[in-house]
């Protein structure tokens, strides 16, 4: 009998699945998990996991992995990747804590250059606190924090993460992907995949900004949320690679 | 820098100096005066070295480097002052719950607020006490002169790693800018194995999580449990303190940090009027020598607490005394050292029954 299809090794076997159904979670963790596979890395990983939905992670990879406080995993991930050249560094977070309350450590770890990849999932909201305005929130998009819809005059405009990290210098691929379909899910690996090769080659920072979906904080089915990401969220933060120092 | 000749040095160089010979592999920091010499002075010796130096972009930054780098067992170290101090106490309580072994130096200014960059002792409450959430101790060593800034930082680096919590080294801006002769002589502790849990990369094994995340309620309070016996432990084997003259002693001044040096001046000059005073100096204010403090209140003995803040080592000298003795203050809150003369004076206003501030 020959296997098509199986866990892959660095993903633990006993874990409890604790996203919510739908979720894009689960999907960008196992794209992480065949690359660490494929490139050979679980022995020199060292993850530097977020507080948010992303902060169980170390539940399901099996690598080592600190907690930072919330907004600082790229701060950690440095001293991680600073006391540890020869160590493959990458964080995992939300775009809370990627894109707000660690806004600053995230800019700047691009801005030196730091050989680490960061991994950021925007949905559009704070899901584990239940659906909040946050720095990704769509323009009208109802939130329990803006329940009469986001609007410029009260909270401003969106971030758009891929675009301003990939204006850093010490960036050396920056992405924005998304998880609503399998030929999206492709590119999806193969631009985390990039973003992982270009700090094993000592290039500079790596990141991928994941177009997610969130059904339970959008009040919507899996499919309508998946619809929402392609219809909605897309227009809005349009997906593409806009550095690649391998390319130029 | 390792010799055993005096070199006549900064405070803040010497703390500089002193994290390299320790072994401090990686330093992460942002400026304030009054300690921004030991970032200067590392920033040139730790690329020579081989070594980490990361000019942050903020004291979060800082702090949250010093978590990554000490997760994976590595001797990582930041300094700040006071108000910027303050921006890293939620990193020290996920530090302390993460047991992690960093090293933390406040050369200290004077709050609250932006403060000003003259000396002062106003940060006692928010190293011992800590200014972060939950339940949480580090260990705070006080040094008093250039050369202690040697030997606690040295003592700080062991001490974070044999016990897996962070330690602060609290200085202030009178030892940090002052130049006094100093020998560092070698780093005298042994290395302590971090291989049981510092995070390597899973090979050969299973990876490993550091977390402070709660998972399990019952799992919570046995771990906080524990790390309070940890600290129980730490309190039994490494209190320390200096004391002199409290043996006939009908006063103990006593002092923290670099008062202790005024205090030391003014038991002398008291004596020399026939004043029977000694003097007291807790050198770890976390663990505090609460036991020590209390046995000398019961054979009698008056306490007068001298310290650059509003009376904040009072309470913990207070609350040692247990009600066995008076225990009167000699403060300001920041700004010019109170003088020798000051001390002595106030001193004997509290000795002729005048308690200005008695409890």
């Amino acid at each position: 009998m020959q296997t098509v299809f199986s866990v892959p090794k660095v993903m633990k076997k006993d874990f409890k699945f604790t996203f919510c159904p739908g979720c894009d979670h689960g999907v960008a963790m196992r794209l992480v998990a065949e690359i660490i596979d494929e490139l050979d890395l679980k022995e020199k990983t060292i993850c530097s996991s977020a507080i948010g939905c992303s902060v169980f992670i170390y539940d399901f990879l099996n690598i080592d992995c600190i907690e930072a406080p919330h907004g600082r995993a790229c701060a950690s991930a440095t001293g991680v990747k600073r006391a540890n050249p020869d160590k493959f560094v990458f964080t995992y977070q939300g775009d809370g804590d990627f894109a707000s309350i660690g806004w600053a450590e995230s800019m700047h770890t691009a801005l030196r250059g730091e050989k680490v990849s960061a991994i950021c999932i925007n949905n559009t909201t704070y899901g584990m606190t239940g659906g909040q305005h946050g720095p990704t929130t769509l323009m009208g998009q109802v939130t329990t924090t803006s329940p009469f819809g986001r609007n410029k005059e009260y909270y401003g405009y969106p971030i758009k993460m891929a675009e301003h990290i990939a204006l850093c210098d010490g960036t050396a691929f920056s992405a924005r992907v998304a998880l609503d379909s399998i030929p999206h899910i492709n590119q999806a690996k193969q631009a985390l995949k990039k973003a992982f090769e270009v700090q094993l080659q000592g290039l500079g920072f790596g990141f991928v900004e994941i177009l997610s979906s969130c059904p339970t904080n959008w009040h919507m089915t899996p499919k309508q949320a998946h619809d929402r990401v392609r219809d909605e969220m897309i227009p809005v933060f349009p997906l593409g690679i806009f550095k690649d120092v391998t390319a130029e | 820098m390792i010799s055993d000749k005096k070199v006549l040095i900064k405070g803040n160089y010497a703390i500089a100096q002193a994290a390299i010979n320790a072994g401090c592999q990686c330093y992460f920091g942002y400026p304030i005066t009054p300690q921004t010499e030991i970032g200067e002075y590392l920033s040139a010796k730790m690329p020579e070295l081989g070594r980490g130096y990361v000019c942050a972009e903020s004291e979060l930054g800082a702090i949250n480097m010093v978590v990554g780098a000490s997760a994976t067992g590595v001797k990582a170290m930041t300094s700040s002052s006071s108000c910027a101090i303050a921006l890293m106490q939620e990193a020290l309580s996920y530090a302390y719950s993460d047991e992690l072994p960093a090293v933390v130096v406040n050369v200290m200014r004077a709050g609250p607020g932006l403060g000003y960059v003259y000396p002062a002792q106003g940060d006692y409450n928010q190293a011992v006490y800590g200014g972060g959430n939950g339940d949480y101790k580090i260990i705070v060593l006080a040094p008093s002169t250039v050369q202690e800034c040697i030997d606690y930082t040295y003592r700080a680096f062991y001490l974070a790693q044999k016990y897996r919590n962070p330690v602060m080294l609290l200085a202030d801006g009178l030892l940090g800018q002052m130049m006094e002769p100093a020998c560092f002589g070698e780093y005298p502790y042994p290395e302590v194995d971090v291989s049981s849990w510092a995070l390597k990369g899973a090979k050969g094994r299973d990876g490993k999580a550091i977390y402070s995340c709660a998972r399990d309620e019952q799992e919570h309070i046995r771990k906080i449990e524990r790390l309070f016996a940890k600290f129980e432990l730490i309190a039994e084997n490494e209190t320390s303190y200096e004391e002199d003259l409290t043996k006939d002693a009908d006063i103990v001044l006593t002092a923290f940090g670099s008062m202790t040096r005024n205090i030391k001046a003014a038991t002398r000059a008291l004596r020399e009027k026939g004043i029977k005073a000694g003097w007291f100096r807790p050198i770890t204010l976390s663990p505090f020598p609460t036991k020590r403090i209390y046995e000398l209140a019961k054979e009698g003995k008056d306490f007068v607490v001298v310290e650059m803040n509003m009376g904040q080592m009072f309470k913990d000298v207070k609350y040692a005394i247990n009600g066995e003795a008076h225990v009167d203050l000699i403060n300001r809150p920041c700004g010019e050292w109170l003088s020798v003369e000051e001390i002595v004076s106030s001193v004997e206003k509290i000795m002729g029954g005048k308690y200005a501030n008695c409890i």
